[in-house]
């Protein structure tokens, strides 16, 4: 899972700056890595940097994301300061994490915070996975864990954007237990009432995948992105077969039964702008 | 069944063998070598005590997969009485990689759960080598909520390398079984103790492991990867897996102290499989301990402490901005 991320990632056009803004430089050319086309950087990033021709979703860096949800000047960020420690004393983990600050512009693999979509006030998660492949250590679970305490206290529906490679090996168990954390938030979200929509893009596998992924009462995912548990090598190495091409795809687990929908990113913010209208307080009364 | 012997413990053995042959031959011959044989115990005693009282990661790593290592279905029948084991998701079918049942602890009605590994070949086929698939964590799940309805509390063994790694597994929602498990744990309203015996193997032995109480047997191991997985993504060498063992953290005494788990629980010099009556008795101590602490509290109380607990976990700090 790791290593499919890795090779696939290099592909891709990343644009390493903080707050990524869409002024990018005229006359640079982009070739989209699933129909092989070259396209003006611009044109792309026009279309919320999918493909003109073929669709093929591009990752979006976190506060794309977030100028491409929120109303203008509505967001604000909650927890921006938290940075991690290096608890196991892991070789090599602080520098890698000064490095990935500093390619990002970020402090941790996720940006949590509020704002209104189309008038609709929310919490949200964003991951990005250009901070440690968005594995989630113990900022990233302390985040989104906060993240849900307030959109509870608040009252504020939750959504979660998920981009990651799984738990953060470098902070071992205290990684794992991420994973129980931020469930045990959702439960008591979900028990007060509150709304969660999860939306997976491109990669969400691992520990992500097995916690708060795919726990929103609506689970939906980007067209095309790689979503599952286990790795598709280490399961080809068990199971001694080829898998399919499509296999672990947002597409295919729409076929098996593990999502509400595919939406395109396009169609990303009317449809849940449309969700959010109809989870307004009001339905039957108790 | 001769006992398995893994590489650090292999002086001691050599030397038990040593002694035996001398007991032999004077018992054979008329020579006496009394006094050579008590030498030989001395040192004997004080092997075992450098040998096991020294064990690195790596020698408890090999304790905890010890093909004789007491499993779940053993400790069920030392502790409890009038187990019946329960079978089936009602979703899809029957996942014997996990075992679960009701029974009584001491008088007391409870639910225990576990991964449980085969104890050959055979077994181990039959039970996928203790690594679930969906319908695993899912038939735990049911089980758990049948507990919560009836007010019984839910004992959990955790052995598993971690949740099998399938093409099946995956089409049927591995990674949703698991999280549904985490998010369904923690509103559960009866105690849940969990106790580490072997492996507990990333998000599969997780699934089994939101407890208000998680314990460890001393040469059992929590990971969030397996010590080969990580060194080979780490060094790029799967053979690194012992040094890789010492730097992951995994060990109980690693847990305890990155104050992840509640209570090491002893094992036996020589490890568990050496006298599972005895093991047995070294977890019921703290398993009784643990569900008097537990049953006095209200469910209120015990979802909040379980909230606590949990919350508490991570390392973080704040930079002032
Ligand atoms: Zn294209």
């Amino acid at each position: 899972m790791l290593k499919d991320f890795f090779s696939k990632k290099k592909k891709y056009a990343t644009i390493p700056r903080e707050e990524a803004k869409q002024d990018v430089p005229e006359g640079l050319m982009q070739k989209c890595p699933q129909c092989k086309k070259i396209f003006y950087r611009k044109e792309v990033h026009k279309h919320l940097k999918v493909c003109p021709n073929c669709g093929y979703h591009h990752p979006l860096t976190a506060w794309e994301r977030i100028d491409s949800l929120f109303d203008e000047n509505t967001f604000v960020e909650w927890d921006k300061n938290m940075i991690s420690e290096n608890p196991l004393d892991f070789p090599d983990y602080a520098e890698k994490l000064e490095k990935d600050r500093k390619k990002s512009g970020l402090n941790e693999a996720v940006v949590t915070g509020k704002g209104k979509i189309n008038g609709f006030p929310s919490a949200v998660a964003i991951m990005d996975s250009r901070y440690r492949m968005g594995s989630m250590g113990s900022v990233v679970g302390e985040k989104i864990a906060r993240a849900i305490e307030n959109a509870k206290e608040e009252n504020l529906p939750f959504i979660i954007f998920t981009a990651s490679g799984g738990a953060r090996m470098q902070e071992g168990v205290l990684s794992l237990m991420q994973m129980t954390k931020t469930s045990i938030a959702i439960e008591r979200f979900s028990e007060a009432g509150g709304l969660m929509i999860s939306i997976m893009t491109h990669p969400t596998t691992g520990g992500v995948s097995a916690s708060f992924a795919s726990l929103g009462d609506f689970n939906f995912a980007e067209p095309g992105a790689l979503i599952g548990f286990a790795g598709r090598r280490i399961i080809e190495q068990t199971i001694r077969e080829k898998l399919p091409e499509d296999f672990q795809t947002a597409e295919f687990l729409l076929k098996h039964g593990q999502l509400d929908r595919v939406i395109h990113r396009q169609e990303m913010k009317e449809m849940l702008t449309t969700l959010l209208d109809i989870h307004q307080p009001g339905g039957v009364s108790e | 069944m001769k006992d398995q012997v893994l590489p650090f413990e292999k002086p001691v053995v050599e030397l038990k063998q040593k002694i035996a042959e001398l007991k032999k031959f004077t018992s054979d011959s008329d020579i006496d070598l009394s006094s050579e044989i008590q030498k030989l115990e001395d040192r004997l005693e004080k092997l075992v005590e450098e040998v096991y009282g020294n064990m690195q990661p790596w020698d408890r790593v090999q304790m905890a997969r010890h093909p004789q290592r007491p499993t779940t279905l053993d400790y069920i029948q030392e502790i409890f009485e009038d187990f019946i084991e329960l079978h089936g998701d009602r979703l899809y079918g029957d996942d014997e990689a996990i075992v679960a049942g009701v029974a009584k602890y001491k008088g007391t009605p409870i639910t225990v759960i576990g991964h449980q590994r085969g104890k050959d070949t055979k077994e181990n086929i039959r039970r996928n080598f203790g690594m679930p698939h969906p319908e695993g964590y899912r038939k735990a799940l049911r089980l758990m909520k049948q507990a919560d309805k009836f007010k019984r509390p839910i004992i959990c063994f955790i052995d598993t390398k971690g949740a099998y790694p399938g093409k099946a597994a995956e089409e049927r929602g591995q990674s949703e079984a698991i999280a549904r498990n985490l998010k369904e744990m923690a509103g559960l309203k009866v105690p849940i103790i969990c106790i580490v015996i072997g492996e507990g193997g990333s998000g599969g032995a997780l699934a089994l492991g939101v407890g208000d109480r998680i314990h460890m047997l001393e040469n059992s191991t929590y990971s969030v990867i397996s010590p080969e997985g990580a060194a080979a993504l780490l060094w790029k060498d799967s053979n690194l897996a012992q040094k890789a063992a010492e730097t992951m953290k995994i060990t109980s005494y690693d847990l305890k102290e990155l104050n992840i788990i509640d209570e090491i629980i002893p094992e036996l010099k020589g490890g568990a499989h050496r006298n599972i009556k005895e093991q047995a008795k070294n977890i019921d101590k703290v398993l009784h301990a643990s569900l008097q602490e537990l049953i006095s509290l209200s469910s209120e109380e015990l979802l909040e402490k379980r909230w606590e607990k949990y919350k508490n976990i991570g390392k973080y700090t704040t930079l002032s901005s």
